[in-house]
């Protein structure tokens, strides 16, 4: 794998490997899956919201198939295609999560860079960052970076049990009870997929600050001189 | 498209709840409408449907005719039960005692139709467990009938097969695994919450199956059958996963 030919004219030594292809690919598997699984799971939800509210999703907003088109081919009014969705890309996503957790911890990923994570550095890190003044350096995680993968990997972790509580509150009832019941398994799936949908938020906003971060996630590699974003606020 | 108004659409319930949300989120749809959908195409369907049966082999081999559906207390019983159909309670069939017989048809020994006192006589058991529907919501409900198993193997079925399907008097139709018909706790359920099962909840019974979702457990029925041809379903056949277990 090659990177475009403008990232070779800059200084050879500022290129370094980022991330590797396996986990480029994970990356953007589990990127797709969990886009799956957000626009089908909103038109679930709207069939029986799960909480006291009357608000549901916009329903171009979500995955499954147009309604008119739906009900003239199978005569159902578009659940059953956000249905067979989620449950296909929930492999997908089970999938890839598992590998990907195998391999950050076999390879060292996980130790090498979301460790270690200290209390001062992740207070130092979140006040420069509220200020404007953190800058991003690729291949290295600051502490609030570290402390937000870990944290979704929870959370999307959290999701996936819970949504197993849900599908299958007869053969998982132990997972079911753990999640406080098949009602309230509903609710932990919902605000899990809130979460990962506040972390998308930021996500996708920081790339769009530091959008050589996506070159690397796509290629593996970008340029990136030292310290770029200090020395030009000097 | 006449057809589609022909047709019925899911629970009753459901339609007002569909239609709000249609409707106010109208705008948006009209000033983002793309005029298609990635699920609309056919390769894609195919490979969903795909998924969706690979999705039925791993829930049969999740299910284990020992594995119990939790039951509940008393006290967490909803008397006022949702009623579900895609009618309204109005339109659902009455059956009566007098006129009604259970039609058995396929891999049965014995195909004599059966009545209800003869169905009533049958030694009964209760249980008290969630449904939950495909789309979402669940209930605690108590029902009590005797066990399907017990019925298919007295009339002589063929317990090797690998479909039940049930035919209702609404039109409804449905099959299930063989396993899961087997299982002790699905029942022919005579009674909701101690009383002859009222016309809207199914009378004269409606099959519980509390390993299976709600729209699985068939109400109204007037023909049980057993081969080894898929049967598909009223909802399999508009998209649903055919086992839906739970």
């Amino acid at each position: 794998m090659s990177a475009p030919a403008r990232f070779h004219t800059a200084s050879p030594a500022a290129n370094v490997q980022l991330h590797p292809l396996s986990r480029r690919i994970m990356h953007w598997i589990n990127a797709l899956a969990i886009f799956v699984m957000i626009g089908s799971g909103w038109r679930i939800y709207n069939y029986y919201p799960a909480l006291p509210i009357h608000w549901g999703f916009p329903y171009n907003w979500t995955l499954g198939g147009d309604f008119t088109v739906t009900e003239a081919v199978s005569n159902d009014d578009g659940l059953a295609n956000a249905l067979l969705w989620h449950f296909a890309a929930m492999w997908v996503l089970v999938l890839n999560y598992l590998a990907y957790i195998v391999v950050g911890l076999v390879s060292g990923h996980f130790r090498r860079d979301f460790l270690p994570i200290t209390v001062d550095a992740f207070w130092r890190d979140f006040v420069a960052a509220l200020r404007g003044r953190l800058s991003h350096q690729l291949g290295e995680y600051n502490a609030v970076q570290k402390v937000f993968y870990w944290g979704v990997l929870a959370v999307i972790l959290i999701t996936i049990l819970s949504g197993l509580a849900i599908w299958k509150p007869v053969q998982l009832q132990e997972l079911t009870w753990l999640f406080g019941g098949y009602e309230f398994a509903r609710i932990v799936h919902f605000f899990g997929m809130a979460a990962i949908v506040a972390f998308l938020v930021v996500h996708l906003a920081l790339t769009a600050l530091v959008p050589k971060t996506l070159v690397a996630m796509v290629f593996g590699l970008a340029s990136d001189a030292p310290h770029s974003l200090e020395e030009e606020r000097r | 498209m006449s057809p589609v108004l022909l047709e019925p659409t899911p629970s009753a319930a459901g339609i007002e709840r569909r239609l709000f949300l249609r409707q106010t989120l109208g705008l948006g749809a009209l000033t983002l409408l793309t005029g298609c959908d990635i699920s609309d195409h056919n390769s894609v369907q195919k490979v969903l449907k795909l998924m969706s049966q690979w999705n039925d082999r791993a829930q049969m081999f999740l299910f284990s005719d020992r594995r119990l559906a939790p039951t509940f207390a008393e006290t967490d019983v909803v008397k006022d039960f949702r009623y579900n159909a895609f009618f309204p309670a109005e339109d659902a069939p009455r059956l009566t005692a007098a006129d009604y017989r259970l039609e058995l048809s396929g891999l049965i020994g014995d195909k004599r139709p059966w009545s209800v006192d003869q169905l009533y006589a049958l030694p009964q058991e209760s249980q008290i467990t969630r449904h939950v529907c495909v789309e979402g919501w669940s209930m605690i409900g108590k029902w009590s009938g005797p066990r399907l198993g017990a019925f298919l193997q007295r009339v002589g079925a063929d317990l090797t097969a690998k479909y039940v399907g049930f035919q209702c008097a609404d039109g409804y139709y449905g099959s299930i695994d063989m396993p899961t018909a087997l299982h002790p706790q699905t029942i022919m359920a005579v009674k909701f919450a101690d009383e002859i099962l009222p016309v809207k909840y199914g009378y004269p019974f409606k099959v519980r199956i509390p390993t299976k979702l709600g729209f699985k457990n068939p109400k109204w029925v007037t023909t049980i059958y057993v081969t080894n041809r898929y049967p598909g379903g009223f909802w399999a056949d508009r998209g649903y996963n055919w086992f839906s277990g739970s």
